[in-house]
């Protein structure tokens, strides 16, 4: 070998494409492995041009690998990065190879699921909901946009990044940047699921309690007998400014719970959700649980 | 529905099916794929509406590691036939139309394992061919991996576009308010149950204050979603630049030598 092979920013941009396909054949024995060799093959025919190294090369992509779907952009990059050193002759072997790409994806996924699934499409998929719930196309235009604008720049930008700093991202993804990425998305996550828990979590009790009569000055006197225009703008004035008109002002239950805090039902019943969750019960059990309590609580005119 | 609106839809229904495995494009998501059935059908503002009310239901809905979560793509696109067909575009019919997503998203769990199990046919297909050192074996396995995944989508939609709309608008009309009624009141809470998977998921001692903090904010109803984001975004950052600082200030001893390197590479960019 008498020149350098090297990969162009082409033969990357088409392995960056293809890495959007990575999930396609996942398969319960070696998960995303088909994908992954499909998305390195424009690399592999690059770089080896022998028969042999070619299948030895496809057979070492082959291997068991899974990880969250973008995420697995900083790893092929590293991976091209040391295949193009292989291919020119580097000593690297296939278990330093299946090293890297075995010692990456478990603490990527670890920030891949929290930041992309859990706070990313929570957020904006919340955000295009709201809007979507009046009808506005706004709502899944917004979704779709931001998102794919997010994710297209993510995998290229990541890509590079562990194209250029090879094996040594490996080190510094380990270290102190990926503790405070997965905080920061863990802050954020809360946060946001605290406010759509006080925000979609609709609990609303039909339930009314005895009416309370009300003090002195908080509702409007109403005179017997004729009424002047004096009196009248009087009336009108009090209303206006918020007085009852009539002594006894009606109360609800409902009503009654949002003065401690607005949403205090649907925190409690998020709270039942977690613990049944740590208990083992299965999500789909609680699920339809609750469509069957809905359905006794409408009959019994509870809700 | 005319001819080609079927057509249509069983072909966002391929594409759903598709994206479900991949989740890249999101075109899976009810926000997606029920708005655009509204409008390949005619019916735009009520798929647009009962997007964003499917989408409410399955924001915590991910698919960790080899584990599935119910199945947002055949929900969102049966439900959207069954909603047009019903020809009921109210709230009442989208949230009839929500309930009946729930079980089709657990039925479709199972339509995704099987084509899950029939994949691992395509790996040693592609063992095969990786000996020979055909690539093009290989792409066209991938590919075929993919067209089972958007299939497994298409077809349940066909057979539900060929069901008459007669019988589904008789099986609609024939459910009692009760059920309606406490299917729309169930469909309220059981958005909880998303939450709570992605609570027990990052919940530490050290963020739960931020949960109280967004609680409490989201009381407030002029802020919007903007907004919130805004503060939350902010005060993470304020939290983790804090918490290096406190090292340096001898409120941690080793808590200045861990942080260095972190601000160093943060630096770097």
């Amino acid at each position: 070998m008498t020149e350098k092979i090297e990969l162009t920013r082409n033969d990357r941009l088409s392995v960056a494409w293809r890495s959007q396909f990575l999930q396609g054949s996942w398969n319960y024995e070696r998960m995303q492995n088909v994908g992954w060799a499909y998305t390195l093959i424009p690399a592999i025919k690059k770089l080896y041009t022998t028969k042999e190294d070619r299948t030895a090369a496809l057979k070492r992509h082959l291997e068991f690998f899974n990880t969250h779907p973008y995420v697995a952009s900083p790893i092929i990059g590293v991976t091209l990065a040391l295949e193009e050193e292989r291919a020119n002759g580097a000593a690297i072997d296939d278990t330093a190879i299946q090293g890297v790409k075995i010692g990456m994806m478990g603490p990527l996924a670890g920030i891949g699921d929290p930041v992309f699934w859990f706070t990313v499409r929570p957020i904006l998929g919340a955000l295009g909901a709201s809007l979507a719930l009046s009808g506005n196309i706004l709502g899944p235009i917004l979704f779709f946009v931001l998102w794919n604008l997010i994710r297209m720049s993510f995998i290229w930008y990541t890509q590079e990044f562990g194209y250029r700093a090879g094996s040594a991202i490996t080190q510094d993804l380990s270290g102190g940047l990926l503790k405070d990425i997965t905080k920061g998305a863990s802050i954020l996550g809360m946060f946001i699921l605290a406010v759509l828990v006080e925000r979609w979590v609709s609990i609303k009790f039909a339930v009314s309690l005895p009416a309370k009569k009300l003090a002195e000055g908080a509702y409007i006197n109403f005179p017997s007998g004729s009424v002047t225009g004096g009196k009248l703008q009087q009336i009108l004035a009090d209303q206006a400014s918020g007085l009852s008109l009539t002594k006894m002002a009606p109360n609800t239950l409902q009503a009654n719970l949002d003065s401690l805090i607005p949403g205090l039902m649907g925190l409690l019943l998020t709270f039942l959700a977690m613990w049944l969750l740590k208990k083992k019960v299965s999500p789909i059990v609680m699920i339809v649980g609750i469509f069957i309590f809905g359905i006794l609580m409408r009959v019994l005119h509870i809700m | 529905m005319s001819i080609i609106a079927m057509v249509l839809v069983v072909i966002i229904a391929f594409f759903a099916g598709m994206e479900g495995i991949l989740d890249e494009f999101q075109i899976h998501q009810p926000l997606v794929s029920a708005t655009l059935i509204g409008m390949v059908t005619g019916h735009l503002t009520a798929g647009i509406m009962l997007g964003g009310s499917l989408q409410m239901i399955a924001l915590g809905w991910a698919n960790i590691g080899a584990a599935v979560a119910p199945d947002i793509a055949l929900a969102s696109v049966a439900s959207s036939i069954i909603m047009v067909k019903g020809g009921n575009f109210t709230s009442t019919g989208i949230g009839v139309a929500v309930a009946s997503a729930i079980p089709l998203a657990v039925a479709g769990l199972f339509l995704t394992m099987i084509v899950r199990t029939i994949a691992v046919g395509l790996t040693h297909g592609a063992d095969a061919a990786a000996k020979e050192g055909k690539y093009q074996t290989i792409e066209r396995l991938h590919l075929v991996g993919i067209l089972l995944q958007g299939l497994r989508i298409a077809i349940p939609a066909g057979l539900l576009i060929a069901i008459p709309a007669a019988a589904v608008q008789a099986a609609l009309t024939a459910m009692p308010d009760w059920l309606t009624g406490g299917m729309t009141i169930g469909g309220g809470m059981v958005v909880a149950v998303g939450y709570a998977m992605v609570i027990n998921m990052m919940a530490t001692r050290e963020v739960w204050p931020f949960f109280a903090i967004g609680f409490a904010l989201a009381a407030v109803s002029q802020l919007t979603l903007i907004a919130l984001g805004a503060i939350g975004v902010s005060l993470a950052l304020i939290y983790i630049n804090l918490s290096k600082m406190g090292g340096n200030n001898g409120g941690g001893s080793n808590g200045g030598n861990s942080g260095d390197p972190v601000g160093d590479i943060l630096n770097q960019y």
